[in-house]
């Protein structure tokens, strides 16, 4: 009993340690948001959804960017999400004990953490430099290639959670393997499927990097994908960078109007999650 | 047999075993007191055996009570279920036995002051002999859980029967000598048929124990000996 | 179609002897699957060192025995679960109606139709009540939707849980409590018409009324089934089965009439074991 009281010292300490630590970071969060509403706030108009990028000094939008960003991020997720979901169901359905699993999870994990400049130079010597040109496609192909190792991993992590009683059961029926996987694995995976979809758009939609080497960028409307693409996140890197006080505030808007839809991605998954925890 | 993962279990077993025991040692000595009583005219002793038998009662009441609740409690399989029924079985007999030396008190008090023939006693001091000894061996047979000897019990009962038959026709032969004869031995002859019941409840018991250590039981018929009185000694056993 | 009671002991000529009845069951039964030698490997090691018993017709057989004796193991290799793991093999013969389950030409999805299974934790699909049922009969026959109505009530009124969820076809299964889910679980099995079915520990995460109803239906279920049930409630195996295997260290310690093995086994080691002085 006489260590009751040092214990809840040390416990009261250690507690307020870790409520400070959290403290600090969510501030920031707090900041950079605060930063964002106060700066591009200011700048959002129905203009910015419906007219182009302006010439330095005159009035305009984000429509071409804007434009451009969901167009490469959807034909990346669709190139991405089949690829990845495939893989991560053969690394958790059939190869769960093969050695080629293993190797794909090594790779797939240092693609994950690799730095997405990599992957836009990787594009740029395969594909740009070969068509002699920036491309739309190159750049929803460099997301896409940053889409998969995330939906890989999302996939064989739910997978891995299925009870493997649910697929006995399955088998007890005398369900074929690709009918288990299909109607009864994927099922009970779903909220966990969606979610790392969720998490991948998310992630691409933000990146700049590989874009730069790869889609470039479009002073006006294109939605040709065989031609140079205007994206949100070049197109605030451009603006930011410039000297100009309209493209720096539209520079703000865009950030702002970014980091909102990633949050409200993050956000549905968060709930999809929560909702398939207690269905 | 080695012991329960549950100790309480063993605890509840053996509280069962010594309250047998104990039923045992008081049954048997109702019976013995009872013929003592018989043989002196001791209607004082007769009656402290009947008051022997509420405590033999009260004994069967606990047995079956704890015996019932060690079956709701444990849910007894095998040995321990065989265990706990044969406790209730015997505890029962034991209590029957009780009654008929409860019965030959009853008797004794009621010939008090009769003249009988000192001869007609010497038969049933035979028998009673006999019966305690069953009643001894089987009971140590429980104990020591031996199918030998509950076998031995078992088989010598034609033994017990044959002697009640000739005690029979000799307190028959007693009253068609003379008529004086019979009131008491009417009364030996109960007496006699009572020593008789307690053979069987002794051969019961045996049965008991035989299906108690190996789980089967004796066949339905016991041996019979020669010479078993049949109709007559019906109509007497009442 | 009372059994010929077997606690009816043949008498004996002889009183020297303890009499021992024999095991032998009634002659008139007949081997819905016969087990002979059966050794199974998990890897290299010998979890069934060759059992051999045989299970009869619309007959209960409960398996019973320490935690890793093997009881189960010995009921996944009847339906060959044990497939869809890597690395465990079985060698000896099981008999199913006089063919070998462990042939390699044994079409697995086939014997398990024939021979269903109910887990320990219950596994219904994620799927709506109604779906559950139908899954499995959509495997094997295409029927009308009316047809399809029918046989879905009629499982779940074979299983006992008409009534409970009737009015509630469409929602999810997951959604029933643990005794439902099971009972779900049964229906499942029943709707595809398999000849044999094999309970594993059944009951063991329900409460005591649940396990009640489960043990209701498996009697009633004897009528038509082959039934083999491995628990871990002797009382249970008591009660719902007709003959008993006791198993021990993989092997096979006593096999008979359950009456006769719950008040007399003749080997030491099931007595000990049935009467909790194991260890």
């Amino acid at each position: 009993m006489s260590y009751y009281p040092a214990r809840r010292r040390s416990n009261n300490l250690w507690m307020s340690l870790s409520v400070a630590a959290a403290g600090f970071g969510l501030l920031w969060l707090v900041l950079i948001l605060a930063t964002l509403l106060f700066k591009g706030f200011a700048g959002l108009s129905l203009a910015v959804f419906t007219e182009m990028t302006p010439p330095p000094g005159s009035a305009g939008g984000l429509l071409n960017p804007i434009a451009g960003s969901i167009i490469m991020t959807v034909i990346g997720v669709v190139i991405g999400t089949p690829i990845g979901m495939l893989a991560g169901t053969y690394m958790a359905e059939y190869g769960r004990t093969s050695k080629l699993t293993l190797v794909v999870r090594f790779i797939n994990d240092i693609l994950l953490s690799a730095p997405s400049i990599v992957i836009g130079l990787f594009v740029y010597t395969v594909m740009v430099a070969q068509m002699g040109h920036f491309s739309g496609l190159a750049g929803a192909v460099s997301l896409a290639i940053l889409v998969i190792p995330v939906v890989v991993r999302t996939t064989e992590d739910m997978l891995n959670l299925v009870p493997n009683t649910l697929r006995e059961a399955g088998a007890a029926l005398g369900m074929p393997r690709s009918l288990v996987i299909r109607h009864i694995a994927y099922k009970a995976a779903s909220a966990g499927l969606v979610t790392g979809v969720l998490l991948a758009i998310a992630r691409v939609s933000g990146e700049t990097a590989p874009l730069l080497f790869t889609s470039l960028n479009n002073q006006f409307w294109s939605t040709n994908l065989n031609a140079p693409m205007a994206s949100l996140p070049v197109v605030i890197f451009q603006f930011a960078l410039s000297p100009y006080k309209d493209w720096q505030a539209l520079a703000w808007t865009g950030a702002l109007i970014i980091t909102f839809s990633v949050l409200t991605l993050s956000i549905m998954a968060r709930l999809i999650v929560a909702k398939g925890k207690t269905r | 047999m080695s012991e329960h993962i549950v100790t309480a279990f063993d605890q509840e077993l053996n509280a069962l075993k010594q309250k047998i025991a104990e039923m045992g040692g008081l049954a048997e000595k109702m019976v013995s007191d009872a013929m003592l009583a018989l043989s002196r005219r001791d209607a004082e002793l007769a009656q402290s055996v009947r008051q022997m038998d509420a405590r033999l009662d009260a004994l069967q009441r606990e047995i079956e009570e704890a015996a019932v609740l060690t079956i709701a409690r444990r849910q007894p399989m095998a040995v321990d279920l065989r265990d706990i029924v044969a406790t209730i079985r015997i505890a029962s007999d034991l209590e029957r036995v009780g009654d008929l030396a409860k019965n030959i008190g009853k008797r004794v008090m009621a010939m008090e002051g009769q003249t009988l023939l000192p001869k007609a006693v010497i038969g049933l001091m035979h028998l009673s002999k006999l019966v305690l000894m069953q009643l001894k061996v089987v009971l140590d047979s429980y104990t020591a859980r031996s199918v030998e000897n509950a076998v031995d019990v078992w088989q010598r009962d034609t033994e017990v029967d044959a002697l009640y038959t000739s005690i029979f026709r000799e307190l028959l032969t007693y009253m068609m000598e003379d008529p004086r004869n019979i009131t008491f031995s009417t009364h030996l002859l109960f007496t006699a048929k009572n020593l008789e019941r307690i053979g069987d409840h002794a051969t019961n018991i045996a049965e008991t124990v035989h299906y108690l250590v190996t789980g089967a039981s004796l066949p339905l018929d016991r041996p019979k000996g020669p010479g078993s009185i049949t109709a007559l000694s019906d109509v007497s056993a009442g | 179609m009372i059994p010929k009671d077997p606690m009816i002991p043949e008498i004996p000529m002889t009183m020297e002897s303890p009499m021992t009845m024999p095991a032998t069951p009634d002659a008139a039964l007949r081997e819905k699957i016969t087990i002979r030698d059966l050794k199974f490997y998990y890897g290299t090691s010998l979890a069934l060192k060759g059992i051999s018993l045989p299970l009869y017709d619309r007959k209960v057989t409960a398996f019973i025995g320490p935690s890793g004796c093997g009881k189960s193991t010995l009921l996944r290799v009847l339906n060959r679960m044990y497939d869809l793991y890597p690395g465990q093999h079985a060698e000896g013969e099981v008999l199913f109606d006089g063919a070998n389950v462990l042939a390699p030409d044994q079409d697995r999805n086939l014997l398990r139709s024939r021979i269903g299974m109910v887990f320990q934790k219950p596994t219904p699909f994620p799927m709506s009540i109604y779906d559950n049922i139908a899954f499995g009969i959509r495997l094997y026959e295409h029927l009308p939707k009316a047809e399809m109505d029918g046989r879905v009530e009629t499982a779940l009124r074979r299983a006992a849980i008409w009534n409970e969820v009737k009015d509630k076809l469409g929602s999810s299964g997951l959604g029933l409590s643990g005794g439902q889910q099971q009972r779900l679980c049964i229906a499942r099995t029943v709707a595809i018409k398999p000849e044999v079915i094999l309970f594993d520990e059944p009951c063991s995460a329900l409460d005591p009324i649940s396990t009640a109803k489960i043990e209701e239906l498996i009697d009633e279920l004897s009528s038509d089934y082959t039934i083999a049930i491995v628990t871990h409630n002797m009382q249970q195996a008591a009660r719902v089965s007709s003959q008993t295997a006791f198993m021990y260290l993989g092997e096979l310690v006593e096999f008979g009439v359950t009456s006769q093995m719950f008040t007399a086994p003749s080997d030491k080691r099931t007595q000990d074991y049935i009467t909790g002085r194991f260890g």
